[in-house]
């Protein structure tokens, strides 16, 4: 229950979905946790349900669009002043869609790179200095499992998260030297509002070559970031952790 | 505290070192252990300890050469004898060989090849029936970091490493039916006495290869192994977990 104990942490996207979950179990083992999301209600309703369970005050909801640099920089400043400083950072936050390579509009591109990609750069920039003044932290990239192979659409989506793979190994090769950890989750396919414009047949269709033989819920996910998040993963960082049932062991 | 509670698990090279680690870490997480290893003095005073700490016979040490059927049959019949069942499999035991691809006789390659790889397919081999009978299980096989990357000596320790994480795969895609999740570990430099053979000079410079600049302690080998043992990786299979410091993303 304590594998948190003491620790701060930034969630963004964190309002619904794989973010809230990471929240909910980040609170649960002792953390204090600001929620970062454009999704500004249901933030505020997040963490709510996350105070009326703690004793006390362990959430707070921030409006936090991750493609917008004073706004990581507020919602920095909010995990210093509400809980003391930050430890740990989960760039969560993340948007999906199918457009193959041809279709995909410039102005579609711009928006995917800059949500995802962008964001997650930028999420670092201005994390790093307060877990600095921390003695180290733990950065918890999300990519995905389309991170590491290709399929038919979803192109700009593809790009972003094989970015975000790099760009994790990247800063922790930069940071190690300062204790701050940084690595990237790849997440299969996970029962989230994300992925509700997959038509039933096909998400079916998907479940069959998933060894498991099953969608992942938040949870699942969660608990792998729990585990990045906390001191058990000592010696770990720069390193990619898949989530997605054996979908990328086939 | 109660992380492997009722479960039951088997470590081969559990006398000393990872495997001994993880031995008192798996029982202070609520699971009973079986040691294999063919250091019977050691891996009896490893259980002794453990069990005088516990203060319960929660540790039972047995002869294992990972290398003989006979030997892994018997072991897994010590599980269901002493503890009722089989739930975890850590193939952890190896041996390190410094040779590169000249200058390794066939026999060095033999018992290389024999221990660290064949022995991971025989304990998966007698494992897989008595997990099946609990409705699951979880197995850990212990790579390497160099199951992925080259260096300049050590061809079969990379070639035995190398078969690890793809026959990890493989058996991950085959036992999903059957719920038993099957996922490779592959640490960097550990203070083991595997490493404490070679000298600080040799060492020095391989450590600070690691963004972290340090090598790592057995239990942050271990804190890994349980996370991926219990159920809070429920969804995590054919997935390989580096524990290098940043070694590999540099
Ligand atoms: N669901 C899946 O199958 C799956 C698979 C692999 C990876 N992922 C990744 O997991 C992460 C979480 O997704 P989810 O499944 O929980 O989906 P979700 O859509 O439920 O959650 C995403 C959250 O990010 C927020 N967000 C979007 N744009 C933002 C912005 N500009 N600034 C701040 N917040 C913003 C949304 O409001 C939402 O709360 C994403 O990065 C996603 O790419 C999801
Ligand atoms: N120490 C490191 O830096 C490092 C790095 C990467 C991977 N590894 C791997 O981690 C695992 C554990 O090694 P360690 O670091 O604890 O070293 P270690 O030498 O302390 O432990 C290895 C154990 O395996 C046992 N063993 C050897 N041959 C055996 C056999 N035929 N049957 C049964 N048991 C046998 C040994 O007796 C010993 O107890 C090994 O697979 C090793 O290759 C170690």
């Amino acid at each position: 229950m304590d594998r948190l104990k003491g620790k701060v942490a930034l969630i963004s996207g964190g309002a619904r979905g794989q973010g809230a979950a990471e929240a909910r179990l980040f609170a649960a083992e002792g953390a204090r946790v600001v929620i970062g999301d454009v999704l500004d209600d249901q933030a505020r309703t997040t963490a709510q349900e996350i105070n009326a369970k703690a004793d006390g005050h362990a959430a707070v909801a921030i409006h936090l669009d991750v493609t917008r640099a004073a706004d990581w920089r507020a919602a920095v400043e909010a995990c210093q002043r509400e809980f003391g400083g930050l430890d740990i950072l989960v760039n969560n936050a993340g948007i999906f869609n199918t457009t193959g390579l041809e279709d995909t509009t410039e102005e579609l591109w711009d928006t995917v790179v800059n949500i995802n990609q962008k964001g997650v750069w930028l999420g670092m920039k201005y994390a790093v200095p307060a877990m600095r003044q921390r003695g180290g932290g733990s950065i918890v990239n999300i990519s995905s499992v389309a991170g590491l192979t290709g399929s038919t659409g979803s192109t700009a989506y593809h790009g972003t998260k094989g970015a975000v793979r790099l760009l994790t190994k990247a800063a922790a090769v930069q940071y190690g030297p300062e204790k701050i950890r940084v690595n990237s989750v790849h997440p299969g396919i996970i029962a989230t509002q994300m992925i509700d414009i997959i038509p039933r047949e096909m998400r079916e269709r998907f479940t069959q070559v998933v060894p498991l033989r099953r969608e992942g819920t938040a949870e699942d996910v969660a608990r792998m970031v729990l585990f990045l998040a906390s001191d058990d993963s000592s010696y770990v960082t720069g390193a990619e952790f898949v989530v997605d049932g054996g979908l990328t062991a086939t | 505290m109660d992380r492997l509670k009722g479960k039951v698990a088997l470590i081969s090279g559990g006398a000393r070192g990872q495997g001994a680690a993880e031995a008192r870490l798996f029982v202070g997480e609520g699971a009973r252990v079986v040691i294999g290893d063919v250091l019977d003095a050691e891996a009896a005073k490893t259980a002794q300890e453990i069990n005088t700490k516990a203060g319960t016979r929660a540790a039972v040490a047995v002869h294992l050469d990972v290398t003989r059927a006979a030997d892994w049959r018997t072991a897994v019949e010590a599980c269901a004898r002493e503890f009722g069942g089989l739930d975890i499999l850590v193939n952890n035991a190896g041996i390190a060989f410094m040779g590169g691809v000249e200058d390794t006789t066939e026999e060095a390659w033999e018992s290389v090849i024999n221990v660290n790889q064949k022995g991971v397919w025989l304990g998966m081999k007698y494992a897989v029936p008595a997990m099946r009978k609990r409705g699951g299980g979880s197995i850990i096989n212990i790579s390497s970091i160099y199951g992925i990357i080259g260096s300049p000596g050590s061809a079969a320790y990379h070639a035995s490493k190398g078969a690890v994480r793809l026959l990890t795969k493989s058996a991950a895609v085959q036992y999903a039916q059957d719920n038993i999740r099957v996922n490779s570990v592959h640490p960097g430099v550990i203070l083991t006495p595997m490493v404490e053979q070679a000298s600080r000079e040799q060492l020095q410079p391989v450590i600070n290869m690691a963004p972290m600049k340090r090598p790592a302690q057995p239990e942050e080998v271990g804190w890994c192994v349980v996370f991926l043992a219990s159920d809070e990786a429920s969804f995590v299979t054919g997935a390989e977990l580096v524990v290098d410091g940043g070694y590999t993303a540099v």
